[in-house]
């Protein structure tokens, strides 16, 4: 049995040699190069991440060592990983689309004295904070174009350094017994990877984790979902992000399943159909793009497709998730939805690549309930898991069959979760953090003295089905003026469950009223530009039709309804709203690396706005800063129009009135 | 570590190309008069000069699709006076156009392999079967399309129509079926136009890159000034058909005879 197996390994390095001996001819990864799949197997993963370990250590890398790994989804940043686990260095990942400055952040704090860097791009990004970075030494690199003619006294291909250790290997006989003696020494205690996280509130913290923690929470979770050697993941999110780190490197290392890279960023959509993959995560960002672009095409398709789309949907929508649930349905429900499948959901799963993902799962953000209903009512076995990185991941998830779209599951095996009295979710799990990298006070803030580690997230147990609800951050939770509840989230969340609104930013914490500021979704609102005959230039001047605002205000007064209905939310209803005539941007520092909104920033940053939104008139002038790509800024000017809105009546008119 | 010095590292070699005295009319309008210039091997070469100054003439008549009435060319030490556009081809000169020439209903992958034709030398009964040398040859050629399409970044469109693709990217496959004629002199018309920043920044880099990993020499026409002083090792300056100007880019930005022209002049 896979899993008994990997309880005794406790280091990675040697689950990877466990699986080497047990599963030697099994895919451990796959790369699409050249437009052909590739197959490293994990006998041959194996033989590759040893020569590398050894290229390294002949490079000057040494146990208790930090190395930062910054790169896209590609084999050999996973085998530095692997790499600088066997020598008993720590791996630091970080975001391949951070900025220089953040990137030189994370290095420096890291104190990483080595790089496994992607290609060039990264290369002249630590080159251009060099000066930050004293300690970097040498830096490894994976794709060599446009790098021929820079200084490689400190540069070196990855191939060269895995070729250099292959022949060590080969020729000094001490060689081999030598990094034996490395695996050997590496215990279930040591750090096994340093994730920094997003930043979402201010810098990002570097969160250390242990080989043993790592091990134990992915053998707990692949046992959950029966993963075993057969299956497949494609691996297309974020290398630094805890989610990829997790469920593909540490789950396919547990359960020895293979781990598919896509040739390009941009080919995810068809690699995922070439590959198939069985085990299948995505942000509810992602699903909501890829239902918004087949609901464009269908839009576009033939008379009698279209309405056979949308015919087998309703059919969906009435059974389908309750055939997925087990539960009772009438001969006459299957068998529409046995046609259905036939000809609808079927082909549809096989164009999105998803006819064999057996377990799929999103977290991150609230997902919406259409959102999530859609994906399961075509026999998507969709589940919502909560978790963190401090957590390493996983805290609760829904059990196959009891699935329910606004709880994000119950408490998982062997995690003890509690809620304090102000509500906030606090957690004790086996993949727990040690500790904050070089930062024990604020290690400290979010221990409490029990051992337990304190979320932020404000939450509740459901009372019938004992799942956890997250609402809202903790800390975000405000009160209106009048003492009214204000969870921003909660109210920005039900807005962008609209295909139309892509961002919302909800404003009301000391304030009389709730105000917000809203980004349209340039596909579906450009697609129903072109559908009704608007005509536009920009986005900015999409963002300021008459139009737009008037469907996106009938859309806050849907939301307004649906807050009215809640007896604590009532009073929380939009008041006014203003369309921004800009996308929110990780790079301007409007979002956070995981496209998560920051608030407190927005607010500063567009003051004008906010005290328009308040002050009663009807448009402001805006002027803001944009960092393009490469780093210039640029300045961005409009006039942006408020529409006042109309609240619906509170559940406690009578009170109002007296 | 030092920072990559700047893109003019490729070793400049022996003239590869060099039009000697060339004048080319149209009925009366006189498009170049008395026009003479090389391009040396490994360098990026720039033609510039104001609207209707003959650029574009200038490397049809590089290529061979435009007859010169007078003067001749040298290239690889062959002079003539006419070529034809097929002598160009085979010779290694490959070109990219002002308004791009793709077929619109191939894919981008099909159109960069119509660049890998004039390679292919298995005849039309080999390329019936399905077997035998001609699809041995194909495959061969297919793993060059491979590594361009890898070159150029455009994975994501192998298999899209190219009409369907926005205009920046079109550029791109049709430099890349450009490249996929090996050429050892690439002609690129205003390979810029009509492009945002980023699409510029982009097609720079490939430029670059093409001139530094392929060893490829180029000449390219271009109206931005920041890109073709940023990217050209010298520069030509036409006006009204006739070479007003030739040197580094700093010296042909100070020259007044090109600012005359760029920018007018009290008569």
């Amino acid at each position: 049995m896979a899993t008994n197996a990997a309880a005794l390994a406790d280091t990675f390095p040697k689950l990877l040699i466990r699986n080497a001996k047990l599963y030697g001819s099994r895919p451990s990864m796959r790369h699409k190069d050249l437009g052909i799949w590739q197959t490293w197997t994990w006998a041959e993963a194996l033989e590759i991440v040893r020569a590398y370990a050894v290229g390294l250590s002949r490079l000057g890398l040494k146990r208790g060592e930090t190395i930062a790994i910054v790169g896209g989804n590609r084999p050999k940043m996973y085998w530095s990983v692997m790499a600088a686990q066997m020598l008993g260095a720590v791996p630091v990942p970080v975001y391949a689309d951070a900025v220089a400055d953040e990137l030189a952040f994370v290095l420096a704090h890291a104190e990483t004295r080595y790089a496994a860097v992607e290609d060039q791009e990264q290369v002249d990004k630590i080159m251009s904070v060099m000066d930050r970075l004293p300690k970097l030494h040498e830096m490894v690199y994976d794709e060599k174009r446009g790098l021929r003619d820079y200084d490689h006294t400190h540069l070196h291909p990855m191939e060269e350094v895995i070729e250099d250790g292959r022949k060590a290997l080969l020729d000094d006989p001490s060689a081999a017994p030598w990094l034996d003696e490395q695996i050997a020494a590496g215990k279930g205690s040591d750090p096994s990877i340093i994730l920094y996280t997003s930043g979402t509130t201010g810098t990002s913290k570097g969160v250390v984790m242990t080989n043993a923690r790592s091990i134990k929470a992915a053998t707990d979770t692949v046992e959950f979902d029966h993963l075993t050697v057969d299956d497949v993941a494609l691996a297309y999110l974020p290398l630094a992000w805890v989610g990829d780190h997790y469920l593909n490197y540490c789950q396919g290392l547990v359960a020895g399943f293979c781990t598919a890279c896509p040739e390009s960023a941009d080919t995810v959509m068809q690699d995922l159909r070439e590959i198939g993959p069985t085990f299948y995560f995505a942000p509810p960002r992602t699903l909501e793009a890829l239902l918004t672009s087949v609901m464009i095409r269908m839009e576009d398709a033939g008379f009698l497709k279209r309405k056979m789309f949308h015919y087998f949907i309703g059919v969906a929508r009435k059974y389908g998730d309750r055939i997925l649930n087990g539960e009772r349905v009438s001969p006459i429900g299957r068998l529409l939805y046995w046609l259905g499948d036939v000809f609808v959901y079927g082909p549809l799963k096989n164009v999105l690549g998803l006819t064999r993902v057996r377990v799929a799962y999103t977290a991150g953000e609230a997902v919406g309930p259409d959102l999530f209903a859609f994906y399961r009512s075509i026999g998507l076995n969709l589940k919502q898991l909560y978790g963190q990185t401090e957590a390493f991941l996983y805290l609760t998830a829904h059990r196959d069959g009891e699935i329910y779209s606004d709880t994000v599951g119950p408490t998982f095996p062997n995690v003890e979760i509690r809620l304090s009295e102000s509500g906030e979710v606090q957690f004790k799990s086996p993949g727990m953090f040690t500790g904050y990298f070089k930062d024990d006070e604020k290690t400290a803030e979010v221990l409490t003295p029990d051992g337990f580690v304190r979320t932020g997230d404000a939450g509740v147990f459901d009372e019938k089905t004992g799942h956890l609800r997250i609402i809202d951050r903790a800390k975000d939770v405000g009160k209106l003026n009048d003492g009214t509840l204000f969870p921003p989230k909660y109210i920005e969340n039900k807005l962008k469950f609209f295909p139309n609104i892509r961002e919302a930013v909800a404003y009301g914490d000391k304030r009389d009223f709730v105000a917000v500021m809203l980004n349209i979704d340039l596909t579906a609102v450009g697609s129903w530009a072109e559908r009704n005959n608007v005509v536009y230039g920009s986005y900015q001047e999409l963002a300021q039709h008459p139009l737009v605002y008037d469907m996106i205000a009938e859309h806050v007064a849907e939301v307004n309804r649906s807050l009215a209905a809640d007896k604590v939310m009532a009073g929380a209803q939009i008041k006014r709203f203003l369309i921004l005539h800009k996308e929110l941007d990780a790079d301007d520092g409007e979002l956070t690396r995981t496209q998560k909104v920051r608030r407190g920033f927005i607010a500063d940053r567009y003051e004008p706005l906010i005290t328009a939104l308040y002050d009663g008139s009807s448009e402001a002038d805006i002027a803001t800063e944009v960092t393009f790509e490469d780093g210039r800024k640029g300045l961005i000017k409009a006039r942006v129009k408020i529409r006042d809105m109309k609240t619906e009546p509170t559940a406690r008119p009578m009170e109002k009135a007296a | 570590m030092r920072a990559p010095s700047g893109p003019a590292d490729v070793a400049v070699g022996d003239v590869l190309l060099s039009v000697e005295d060339v004048s080319l009319t149209f009925g009366g309008v006189k498009a170049v008069s008395n026009v003479s210039f090389d391009i040396r091997k490994g360098e990026i070469r720039a033609i510039i000069g104001p609207n209707g100054a003959g650029k574009t003439s200038m490397l049809n008549i590089i290529n061979g699709f435009y007859q010169p009435q007078q003067g001749s060319i040298t290239f690889k030490g062959q002079a003539r006076s006419r070529m034809r556009p097929y002598e160009a081809a085979f010779g290694g000169i490959a070109r990219t156009f002002q308004n791009v020439a793709l077929f619109r209903g191939m894919t981008a992958l099909d159109n960069i392999m119509a660049g890998r034709s004039l390679k292919m030398h298995k005849n039309f009964f080999w390329q019936l079967l399905r077997f035998g040398p001609a699809m041995h040859e194909e495959v061969e050629h297919r793993k060059r399309v491979e590594e361009i399409i890898d070159f150029l970044k455009i994975q994501g469109i192998r298999r899209t129509p190219v009409g369907r693709l926005p205009y920046g990217l079109q550029k791109r496959v049709e430099l890349g079926r450009a490249l996929a004629m090996e050429p050892e002199l690439l002609l690129l018309d205003e390979p810029m136009a009509g492009m945002n920043l980023e699409e510029k920044e982009d097609m720079s880099r490939f430029v670059l890159d093409v001139n530094d990993h392929f060893g490829t020499t180029i000449a390219l026409i271009e109206h931005d000034m920041g890109v073709v002083m940023d990217l050209s090792d010298r520069v030509v300056v036409l006006d009204h058909g006739i070479k007003i100007a030739d040197g580094t880019p700093d010296e042909v930005k100070n020259n007044q005879a090109v600012i005359d022209a760029y920018l007018g002049v009290a008569h």
